[in-house]
């Protein structure tokens, strides 16, 4: 019998996943796993927050708790949490009820969504993305029906932001035009613009009718203040504006599997809100009719107790700090070791990855010979990295420059 | 400055949520609601069940467990667990590796996963439903970007299977074509084939060439028993053909809310099996990136337990005995008032839900006189009934049927 499928093409692998692949297939001792984009501990172990683990068993330990499907829209105290804990408490968008929060499946699932009720109701089509950007987005836009433009971002000369090009770009760009930002900690660079550079942006995006869809997937992680790293969607916000953003706790709450996050659509006025709101229920149920419960009740379980708050804040804290940490340990050995070249920027750049600045073939080398893993582009994941293993990897940067072109 | 949504108009209400919140604000004490699709006790309460909270506590108090992204295609265990419980222990689909099986949001997810593959990759892009449906069903082919037509299946006048009709419509389908068949307690109007028209239906699919596509939403619901209520599904699948599932979890499991199903894929060979999962890799994650762990770490738990997995079945065949139960007071409480009309479709028709024949005048009707809620096409929850209720049920129905046409 014949398949109806026989047509079907093998897909090719996801470049990222293929990293953890070949890891998991080297058999030497002094791998290095660079490559995936969740935390690791000191002793190189995932990390689950001990105020998640209380969160659950006092949801787990709860018999009057059900299973019942939540809303389409999501569980409603996640939703009103999440949009404060991004815009801040005293926000005049929340208090005016201007906006929408819809609870979705993390940050992949919130810019999915967002795009897909794009694609329906705004009069724009074409979605800015910046050069380079996480390798998912230009699909989940594409997927969605919106076209895909870049704007220039990162400058490999200075291995820093491209702020000119990219001012220039945006310039150009068709009024009305989407304008995704990452609203800190850059994925896959750490580059992130300076609070001047963010007010500059948001005048041009203003003045051009450019419509922000911000990527939140780190506040909290980066600098390990959760206001700090909110300061860039809220000046958007606080100049009256209307912006969308996808917000992730699989990151600063360590929730990855869980799938939890929300998509917020800051509107002119309450009115326009609530009839986005419905309209991105239409989105939500033929997609997978509501989201699941158990994320959104860890995280609305923890953002509503005071104590567990702040337990949450000096446990993420402690993430950033380790990373930070690395960061300048790795720094330090570069140049305790005298490797040729410029590497101010791991400590410079932001969040869970650094932007080596190592070419295709220098990685290349450094997983041949010396068992480290990273995607191609050179990006490392620095919550990867631990005391122990920051001298394996110096030896192979260096190498690796003065040996490979 | 203008909102860029002002021209946005509020989504049509969702007519199943209309009659929530009607029933929601109706302050009567008697008032019933009869219109949702998750299963009540006898005491007209949400049901976990105690596998699943046995299960959860497992889960919360294994310190070794982690929060890491799943892979795309979800937890590997619950994939081959759930392909087992649909397609049989012993199935050769299996065996001869030509079943592809990846973790999905529960039935809705699926279908839509399935729609969006199917749409890539097959040559027909008509989908063929019942008339009727579950209401939900249009909208996800639609905007997966399939036309949909509908097949002749629920005849008003007998308030069963219009068995001429399905057949005469499926063997007019084109070839090709995509037929969602409920594989059973089909929703909303509870009437299922037998096992004779299933082998009917499956000879005229097959000589027509049309892919199958059932949605599994009640394996075990039914009937009580697993087995049984898998039987369509293995019909088609062990006579050698191709077909998808839409497995759910919501209902037999009582897992609504945490969003857990499947998506199979029954293949020729296993050659395009990997082709056609690496495809499917492809559609899931610009829509979410991976699944959620919790609700499939839960089915995992029970699955793969012996005594979790009989303590399930006993638990299971319960809800469904209390439905028969239900059904079986309801048309002898008919009998009794003498209610004009044949009610034995009430016992015939299997499921969660009952198609009662009443029209929308004697719906509201009996909103308004009576404080019970259904739906407008007269779609009852029997899940929603208690012995205490039935009698009140009775009465409406009576009053409707004798005193509006």
């Amino acid at each position: 019998m014949d398949s109806v499928f026989s047509n079907v093409v093998r897909a090719p692998e996801d470049p990222i996943l293929g990293v953890t692949v070949a890891y998991n297939n080297d058999p030497s001792p002094a791998k290095l796993n660079l490559g995936v984009g969740a935390y690791r501990t000191e002793e190189g172990k995932p990390l689950v927050l001990d105020v998640v683990r209380r969160a659950e068993q006092q949801l787990v330990n709860d018999p009057s708790r059900v299973k019942e499907y939540i809303p389409i829209a999501g569980l409603a105290d996640f939703n009103k949490l999440s949009a404060k804990l991004i815009l801040g408490a005293d926000s005049p968008a929340i208090q005016e009820s201007r906006v929408a929060t819809i609870q979705c499946l993390s940050g992949t699932g919130s810019l999915r969504v967002g795009a897909e009720f794009l694609k329906k109701h705004y009069h724009q089509s074409v979605i800015f993305i910046p050069k380079p950007t996480w390798g998912n987005h230009p699909k989940v836009f594409n997927l969605a029906g919106l076209s895909v433009e870049y704007y220039r971002y990162y400058d490999p000369a200075t291995r820093g932001l491209d702020f000119q090009g990219l001012l220039e770009d945006l310039g150009a760009a068709p009024s009305g035009a989407i304008v995704l930002l990452h609203a800190c900690a850059h994925n896959p660079t750490g580059v992130d613009p300076t609070s001047e550079q963010w007010e500059q942006i948001r005048q041009l995006m203003r003045s051009k009718s450019l419509l922000p869809f911000f990527d939140s997937a780190y506040q909290g992680f980066a600098s390990g203040s959760l206001d700090t790293d909110a300061h860039a969607v809220r000046i958007f916000v606080a100049d009256g504006g209307e912006c969308l953003i996808a917000q992730s706790y699989a990151k600063n709450m360590g929730l990855y599997g869980e799938r939890v996050g929300a998509l917020s659509i800051v509107c002119k006025s309450a009115d326009v809100a609530s009839k986005v709101e419905s309209q991105v229920k239409l989105v939500v149920r033929p997609m997978y009719s509501s989201p699941p419960i158990h994320g959104a009740s860890i995280v609305a379980t923890i953002l509503k107790s005071s104590d567990m708050y702040n337990d949450w804040t000096i446990e993420l804290k402690g993430m950033a700090d380790r990373i930070i940490n690395m960061r300048q340990q790795l720094f330090e050995a570069l140049q305790a070791k005298g490797t040729p070249g410029d590497w101010s920027h791991i400590i410079k750049q932001i969040g869970m990855f650094t932007f080596t600045g190592l070419n295709k073939e220098q990685v290349a080398f450094m997983t041949k010979e010396y068992h480290i893993y990273m995607t191609s582009d050179g990006r490392i994941s620095m919550a990867g990295l631990s005391s122990k293993t920051v001298p394996h990897l110096v030896e192979a940067i260096h190498a690796a420059v003065t040996r490979v072109a | 400055m203008d909102s860029s949504f002002s021209s946005i108009v509020p989504a049509p209400q969702d007519p199943i949520l209309t009659v929530y919140f009607a029933s929601r604000d109706d302050l009567s004490p008697v008032k019933l609601n009869l219109s949702g699709g998750s299963y009540r006790s006898e005491e007209g309460k949400p049901l976990v069940l105690q596998a699943v909270r046995r299960a959860e506590q497992q889960l919360a108090n294994d310190m070794s467990r982690d929060k890491e992204y799943l892979p795309l295609d979800g937890l590997a265990e619950f994939n081959k667990l759930s392909a087992k419980l649909i397609l049989g222990d012993d199935s050769s689909a299996m065996k001869e590796n030509r079943v592809v099986t990846i973790q999905c949001l529960s039935g809705t997810g699926s279908l839509r996963i399935g729609a969006e593959f199917l749409a890539k990759h097959n040559q027909e892009r008509v989908i063929f439903v019942s008339n009727p449906t579950w209401g939900n069903h249009p909208n996800i082919f639609s905007l997966a970007g399939f036309s949909v037509e509908y097949y002749r299946y629920y005849d008003p006048k007998t308030r069963g299977l219009d068995f001429k009709g399905m057949l005469e419509d499926l063997g007019a389908a084109p070839s090709g074509a995509i037929v969602v068949l409920q594989a059973c307690a089909h929703n909303p109007t509870g009437v299922d084939p037998t096992l004779k028209q299933w082998e009917q239906i499956r000879q005229v699919v097959r000589s027509k060439s049309l892919l199958p596509f059932f949605d599994n939403a009640y394996q075990g619901f039914a009937s009580g028993d697993l087995e049984l209520d898998a039987q369509a599904v293995r019909m088609f699948v062990n006579d050698g053909g191709e077909c998808l599932i839409a497995q759910s979890f919501a209902k037999n499991m009582g897992l609504y809310g945490e969003r857990i199903g499947a998506l199979t894929i029954v293949c020729t060979s296993e050659d395009v099996v990997r082709k056609v999962k690496s495809q499917l890799l492809l559609v899931v994650r610009p829509m979410y990136l991976s699944p959620p762990i919790h609700g499939a770490s839960i089915v995992t738990t029970i699955l793969k337990n012996s005594d979790m997995y009989n303590d399930w079945t006993v638990e299971l065949k319960g809800m469904a005995n209390r439905i028969f139960s239900m059904r079986k007071q309801l048309n002898e409480a008919l009998q009794a008032r003498g209610t004009p009309g044949d009610w034995s479709h009430i016992i015939k028709q299997i499921g969660m839900f009952s198609f009662t024949g009443l029209n929308e005048k004697q719906v509201r009707f009996i909103a308004k006189e009576y404080h019970i809620y259904m739906n407008y096409d007269g779609r009852v929850s029997i899940a929603g009934l208690s012995s205490k209720t039935v009698s009140q049920l009775a009465d409406a129905i009576h009053a409707a049927v004798t005193r509006m046409a």
